[in-house]
């Protein structure tokens, strides 16, 4: 799956997690501009995890601090 | 260069590294102004007992010890201790693997030999070290730790310690397990941690399936028994005998500091090459080992533990017993059933759960106020572990405080 198609699922995927719907650009800092506790993190890449078959590691997530780079990062595990 | 000394730079330049602090620092300043009790800084004044001791002056029974079975005060323990101190002295000053075994260490991993049953035994100068030795030694670049999120601190850092790829999943969630496993790349070593009893809610994890699922996944298997030792299971081994699948679990990771009475950490394991761990851990190799009376205290306790039927039945009783009166009063409780020695009672907040906290001392009760981020989902708990010399009247007077002291926080 190319890049765009991946942004387009995971744009769909996010939405029930963004419950103060906050716009959401490639910039967005998860922890910076969402505020996500580490639960909602955790069920968050659960529900991307599922969607794509893949594992994002603890240690892949902490390199991970934007949205961009989430679509980048998956972009990539799908292989 | 410039030539400007540290101390001649502009205010503005320096980093107070300690300014990450700032939200806790201020959230406890806030707590203490309502003019509670700060309750992460008691002093036992004097330990009367297992179940009593003396905090502010006043008798207080205490039910938020992980001294599930009382060996404390053990006439056996305590003489082997002091035999040990005048024989060998007040500590080893040197690692296992230079001039810190004695005889002693020796004895202890024997006893521990024999308690689980299987072939290796290696003790470490706490349980956290036993959790940080093991799993960032054989996890290794490229491997797969897969782990319960509730795990317990001691296993996250072993986790950050080594070079593993770690990849959590929802606390008990077989399938959640299942699915991450299934996605390592081919190839890959995989680790599974799992804990026998949660410490936090007290729950137990369902082993027998969640093993079942690593094997057939091709993982070795890592269970953290800390919280089942002595009591759970036919010969008190934990919750993987208890589940009949103890003969399945690759590493038990255990500790002295709870059933068995005093300090240390262990690991046992029948892996033919398990010995190398002995050169390769280094918080095994690089920290002195226990002293003598420690592992004194340990080794007779645990033989003790052994034989301890009567103990273990009556600590059950107690679990049942209180589980049974809380829930009867409108307390929210961690377990629909008591799983094990831990009730964990939960509170609306922070500042009740310390309110209530205060109040319960002020009847003389000690447990444990537990806060995140070591509680899953944000809760406040209060904490209570049974022990098995708690004597019946004890727990219905404990029953009594919390129904005082509930209603006037307003909590029931």
């Amino acid at each position: 799956m190319d890049r765009a198609a991946t942004a387009a699922r995971i744009a769909e995927v996010i939405t029930p997690f963004n419950k103060n719907a906050i716009g959401i650009s490639e910039a967005t800092s998860f922890s910076g501009d969402l505020e996500w506790d580490s639960l909602t993190v955790m069920d968050f890449v659960a529900a991307i995890e599922d969607e794509f078959d893949i594992i994002i590691s603890m240690n892949q997530q902490a390199e991970i601090e934007t949205y961009g780079q989430l679509i980048d990062a998956v972009t990539t595990l799908q292989g | 260069m410039n030539d400007m000394t540290p101390t001649d730079m502009p205010a503005e330049t320096k980093t107070d590294l300690f300014s990450r602090f700032d939200p806790l620092i201020k959230q406890r300043q806030d707590l203490l102004d309502t003019g509670v009790t700060d309750p992460f800084s008691l002093v036992m004044e004097k330990v009367l007992s297992p179940t009593t001791a003396i905090c502010s002056g006043r008798e207080t029974i205490l039910l938020g010890t992980y001294n599930y079975m009382g060996m404390t005060f053990d006439p056996d323990v305590i003489a082997a201790g002091k035999q040990a101190l005048d024989d060998f002295g007040a500590g080893t000053t040197g690692s296992r693997v230079l001039n810190g075994t004695y005889a002693g260490h020796r004895a202890v991993e024997d006893a521990l030999k024999e308690f689980y049953g299987m072939d290796h035994a290696m003790v470490f100068s706490t349980g956290y070290q036993a959790n940080l030795g093991i799993i960032s030694t054989i996890a290794g670049k490229g491997d797969y730790i897969v782990l319960d999120i509730d795990s317990h601190a001691s296993i996250w850092d072993g986790c950050k310690m080594g070079d593993a790829e770690v990849v959590p999943f929802k606390h008990n969630d077989i399938e959640a397990m299942e699915k991450r496993l299934k996605r390592i790349p081919e190839g890959a070593g995989k680790l599974v941690i799992l804990e026998g009893v949660y410490s936090m809610l007290g729950d137990i994890a369902p082993l027998k399936e969640m093993i079942r699922v690593a094997k057939e996944n091709g993982a070795m298997v890592l269970v953290d028994e800390a919280h089942s030792m002595g009591f759970i299971g036919p010969n008190g081994r934990g919750v993987a005998e208890d589940q009949g699948v103890l003969d399945q679990v690759d590493f038990v990771i255990g500790t002295f500091s709870k059933s068995v009475g005093t300090v240390g950490g262990f690991c046992v394991s029948n892996h033919p090459k398990f010995e190398i761990m002995r050169l390769v851990c280094r918080p095994y190799v690089f920290t002195a080992s226990l002293p003598p009376s420690v592992v004194a205290t340990a080794a007779t306790s645990i033989r003790k533990l052994m034989h301890a039927g009567n103990k273990r039945a009556h600590l059950w009783e107690n679990s049942r017993t209180l589980h049974k009166a809380l829930t009867g009063l409108g307390f929210k409780l961690g377990t629909a059933e008591p799983q094990s020695a831990i009730i964990a009672v939960i509170m609306p907040d922070l500042e009740r759960g310390a309110m209530m906290w205060e109040a319960l001392l002020r009847e003389g009760l000690y447990v444990n106020l537990a806060r995140p981020p070591a509680t899953p989902a944000g809760m406040t708990l209060l904490r209570c572990s049974l022990c098995a010399e708690h004597t019946a009247e004890q727990v219905e007077i404990i029953t009594g405080m919390f129904e005082r002291a509930g209603k006037a926080i307003g909590i029931i």
